[in-house]
């Protein structure tokens, strides 16, 4: 591609994007569709334009996983490497597909411009393995599918001309409760709002009990409110659709077949705090509901029920815009969504100040998830009653969970909050289950003799993740996949993340080598309390759960690996030696020696 | 009116809006720390000073003091937790001590004194990292580096140059330096900037001089750091 090219197609998405760095990462992502790359040329245009120091456009490209300063082939294939992907085989089909275009797994092809590797879960467990391709999600890859995509592959067929059912997203819909059964008609939350007021509107929500779906649960009502009245003006609006937490994918479902919902929920939540502007942060592995969403937007403005004078009211003006992310699962937290909203490197802010008060661009800010926005638009229609006949008192109404892992059906299942594990396993088919993952890596490793816990904000909290594992699974293996993960996607601000995070996973690998001691665990749970007590934000202080609770709950997982001797070194001195010892030509006692190493 | 808080039970007045940290300081307490300069925004990376406020584990510059809070700062868990993680950061750079020109003047090393952090007991990552030599009076030595951003800080709200930032993620997360080279040298950096004066290790050294104050009597080699303070209060010395 010319300098010129580069140059060029970044004055158009410059104009497109109204010259606002807050727009950068939007603009690089678009570069790198275009272009499979960013190119230096654009980077110094991009900089020159927006004013920015060139390292700082550079350090926004290094920090999200879907930007590249060097050419990605043009078919960049990413298997999704959750553990759950990789039970159904996707590790076999990338290698698979390697060996039949005789291409190394992580590498790019100049020949065929193929670029192959993983990428975190992309909310596919349901119907995996899946993978992405060039941005698009391609689902239940098969050996036969696996085949016919690498035909496809060496005959250089171009990716929007592949047959449309490898790209099909089925809802696997399984169990609906109040939320997904009762019907809401088009702008009808508007219409309560409208009728009753922003006062008595948020006293309703908040007798409803709701709380924030997206795994902290905080009182949907209270932060409404915070940011109804915050001191500062102009407030925004804004849509976690990030969905990132491993094995999650009940938002994905939600954005493809309940969008007006969740626009209506958005809308209200403007009309209550008095805010004009919106943003969807959807995931940049959804990219494929982009243009869907962009229509939902566009029938809704088209009805009078976005954009301005809504329903005919002067007062009423608001609008949401789209902004992708681009592979980066911190950009889930609140604060560090908010950064890459205004084009920056994901990093979680310093609290306080809180979104409420100070959010996107410094303006109090109201950060909610998908599945909390259309609950609260339900909640308007149908009052608090409705919603708390469900659940229990602290946790009231439903929760959507994405089942997926060892179950003959996977998929999602709306449960009044309460319901045990064990209900929940005997619906979706689970056999012979040795344990369960809930609220993803980040969350709860249950074992047998917890499955009469119940989903709910004070027993077993959860974002919507629920892995199951039977008893031929090796759970060490989905430990590792999990502190794999956490290094991946640690963002590197604060010391015990970004350095635990490793020192957990090089333990970790000792333990399944079998070179590892009880001095080793007693290391992994003190690195582990120290990431737990001291980071910065909640991937931090989260990341070592899955090690923490399965050393406690699983004990017999390390145990059968560990060396019996107190202190193990972390390499053989001796076989260290190998390569000197071929050298010299020694074989003389002197020349091996026995213990010693770190 | 003034207002107290409690830190190892001694009454520390602050006003409203100042940290823990910034509280302390004026009375003339030492919370150990490394990415925070009282002249810049705080940062909160480092987590060294984290503190146990009302029974949470908080980073005290960052964290702002409340009426009645009660404070922990020196207890045996607070500064084990310290020891780990001046460890983590000791095994995630090259610190070779013993070759370093900033040794007996460096804040690692002396908080590491301080705390009593003896030797890793983690095992060192060796990454490859550069040194860039290319500008005629200082000289960056990457595999010192902290990533504390005291000199992106420093250079951007200060000097007004941005002659620092920070790309990658996670561990591969690294300084840069804002030319199209990524050279020192081919910016507009100058030895009397601000940002030449704030690393707290020996990361950003200046050229032309070495050991002029000989080991065993550099600064913190005189007296411990809960005493004499940041280096960068005393880089004229
Ligand atoms: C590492 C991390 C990742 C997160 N990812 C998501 C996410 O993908 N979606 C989400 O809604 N909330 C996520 N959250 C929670 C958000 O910070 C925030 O609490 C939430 O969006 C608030 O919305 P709610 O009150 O409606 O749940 C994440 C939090 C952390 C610490
Ligand atoms: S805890 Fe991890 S993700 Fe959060 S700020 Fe620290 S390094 Fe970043
Ligand atoms: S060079 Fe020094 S001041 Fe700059 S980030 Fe690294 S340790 Fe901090």
């Amino acid at each position: 591609m010319s300098a010129q090219t580069a140059t060029e197609l970044s004055d158009l998405l410059l104009k497109q994007w109204n010259r606002d760095p807050a727009n950068l990462l939007q603009i690089l992502i678009a570069l790198q569709r275009d272009l499979n790359h960013i190119p230096n040329e654009a980077i110094r245009y991009l900089a020159s334009e927006l004013s920015l120091p060139q390292s700082v456009v550079e350090g926004v490209i290094g920090f999200y996983t879907f930007l590249h300063r060097q050419p990605r082939g043009h078919y960049d294939l990413l298997f999704s490497d959750n553990i759950t992907d990789q039970m159904q085989g996707s590790r076999d089909r990338a290698q698979q597909l390697a060996t039949a275009l005789n291409v190394d797994l992580g590498a790019t092809s100049e020949d065929l411009g193929l670029s192959l590797g993983y990428t975190s879960c992309i909310g596919m467990p349901d119907q995996g393995p899946a993978a992405l391709i060039n941005g698009k999600t391609l689902t239940r890859l098969s050996k036969e599918r696996m085949d016919q995509i690498a035909d496809l592959i060496k005959q250089q067929t171009p990716v929007d001309q592949w047959p449309e059912e490898f790209f099909t997203v089925e809802d696997n819909i399984r169990r609906r409760d109040i939320l997904l059964d009762t019907v809401l008609d088009k702008g009808a939350a508007l219409t309560s709002y409208l009728s009753q007021g922003p006062d008595k509107l948020l006293d309703e929500i908040e007798r409803s009990g709701l709380r924030g779906r997206g795994g902290a649960g905080f009182k949907t009502a209270l932060k409404w409110r915070f940011c109804r009245e915050a001191k500062g003006e102009d407030p925004v609006v804004v849509c976690n659709a990030d969905e990132g937490e491993p094995g999650t994918f009940k938002d994905r479902v939600l954005l493809q077949s309940y969008a007006d919902r969740l626009i209506e929920g958005m809308t209200l939540c403007a009309a209550i705090i008095g805010a004009s502007q919106g943003f969807i942060y959807l995931r940049g592995e959804y990219r494929y509901l982009l243009e869907p969403l962009q229509q939902e937007l566009q029938k809704r403005r088209d009805s009078g029920l976005l954009g301005s004078t809504i329903q005919g009211h002067a007062s009423l003006d608001f609008d949401i815009e789209i902004h992708l992310g681009a592979g980066a699962y911190i950009c889930g937290e609140e604060s560090a969504l908010i950064e890459s909203l205004e084009g920056k490197r994901g990093i979680p802010r310093i609290r306080p100040p809180f979104p409420v008060t100070q959010g996107y661009l410094g303006r109090p800010t109201v950060v909610n998830n998908v599945e909390t926005f259309i609950a609260a638009a339900m909640i308007a229609d149908n009052g608090a009653d409705w919603f708390r006949s469900r659940g229990t008192s602290e946790s009231t109404g439903t929760k959507l969970l994405s089942i997926s892992g060892d179950c003959a059906r996977p998929g999602i299942y709306e449960y009044p909050f309460g319901t045990s594990i064990q209900t929940i396993l005997d619906d979706c088919d689970a056999t012979n289950t040795q344990a369960v993952q809930v609220a993803g890596p980040a969350g709860m490793t249950l074992p047998a003799s917890e499955f009469n816990r119940v989903i709910a904000f004070d027993d077993v909290p959860t974002g919507g993740s629920f892995m199951v594992f039977d008893h031929s699974r090796n759970m060490l293996e989905a430990v590792q996949n999990f502190a794999d993960f956490f290094v991946h996607e640690s963002c590197g601000f604060c010391t015990p993340c970004r350095v635990g995070t490793s020192l957990l996973k090089k333990r970790l690998e000792k333990v399944i080598a079998g070179h590892a001691t009880g001095m080793d665990l007693e290391k992994m749970i003190e690195i582990g309390h120290l990431m737990k007590t001291s980071s910065h934000c909640g991937l931090g202080t989260t990341a070592a759960n899955p090690i923490l609770d399965t050393i406690e709950k699983f004990p017999l997982l390390y145990d059968e690996r560990l060396k019996t001797t107190s202190f193990e070194p972390a390499f053989d001195l001796n076989k260290a030696l190998d390569e000197a010892r071929e050298i010299t030509g020694r074989t003389d006692p002197g020349a091996y020696v026995e213990g010693g190493g770190v | 009116m003034i207002r107290h808080f409690t830190l190892d039970g001694k009454k520390i007045p602050f006003r409203e809006g100042q940290t823990i940290m910034e509280a302390a300081q004026d009375a003339g307490i030492y919370i150990p720390h490394l990415c925070y300069n009282p002249e810049f925004v705080p940062h909160g990376s480092c987590r060294v000073c984290t503190v146990k406020a009302n029974g949470r584990i908080v980073a005290s510059c960052t964290t702002p003091a409340t009426e009645e809070m009660q404070v922990e700062n020196e207890t045996e868990e607070l500064q084990g937790n310290r020891r780990e993680l001046l460890q983590m950061l000791f095994v995630e750079g090259n610190h070779v001590c013993p070759g370093c020109e900033k040794s007996g003047a460096c804040q690692l090393q002396a908080v590491a004194y301080y705390t009593g952090m003896l030797a890793p007991e983690f095992t060192y990552f060796y990454p490859m990292r550069t040194v860039d030599s290319s500008h005629p009076d200082v000289a960056i030595d990457y595999n010192r580096c902290i990533l504390c951003e005291l000199c992106v800080r420093a250079s951007r709200d200060e000097d007004g140059k941005n002659i620092f930032s920070i790309d990658g993620r996670g561990i591969n997360t690294h300084l840069t330096v804002n030319s199209a080279s990524g050279k020192l040298g081919d910016t507009d950096f100058d030895v009397h900037d601000k940002a030449a004066q704030v690393c707290p290790v020996g990361a950003i050294l200046p050229k032309h001089e070495g050991y002029n104050i000989p080991i065993g009597q550099r600064l913190y080699d005189r007296k411990p750091i809960s005493v004499v303070g940041d280096v960068a209060d005393h880089q004229e010395e």
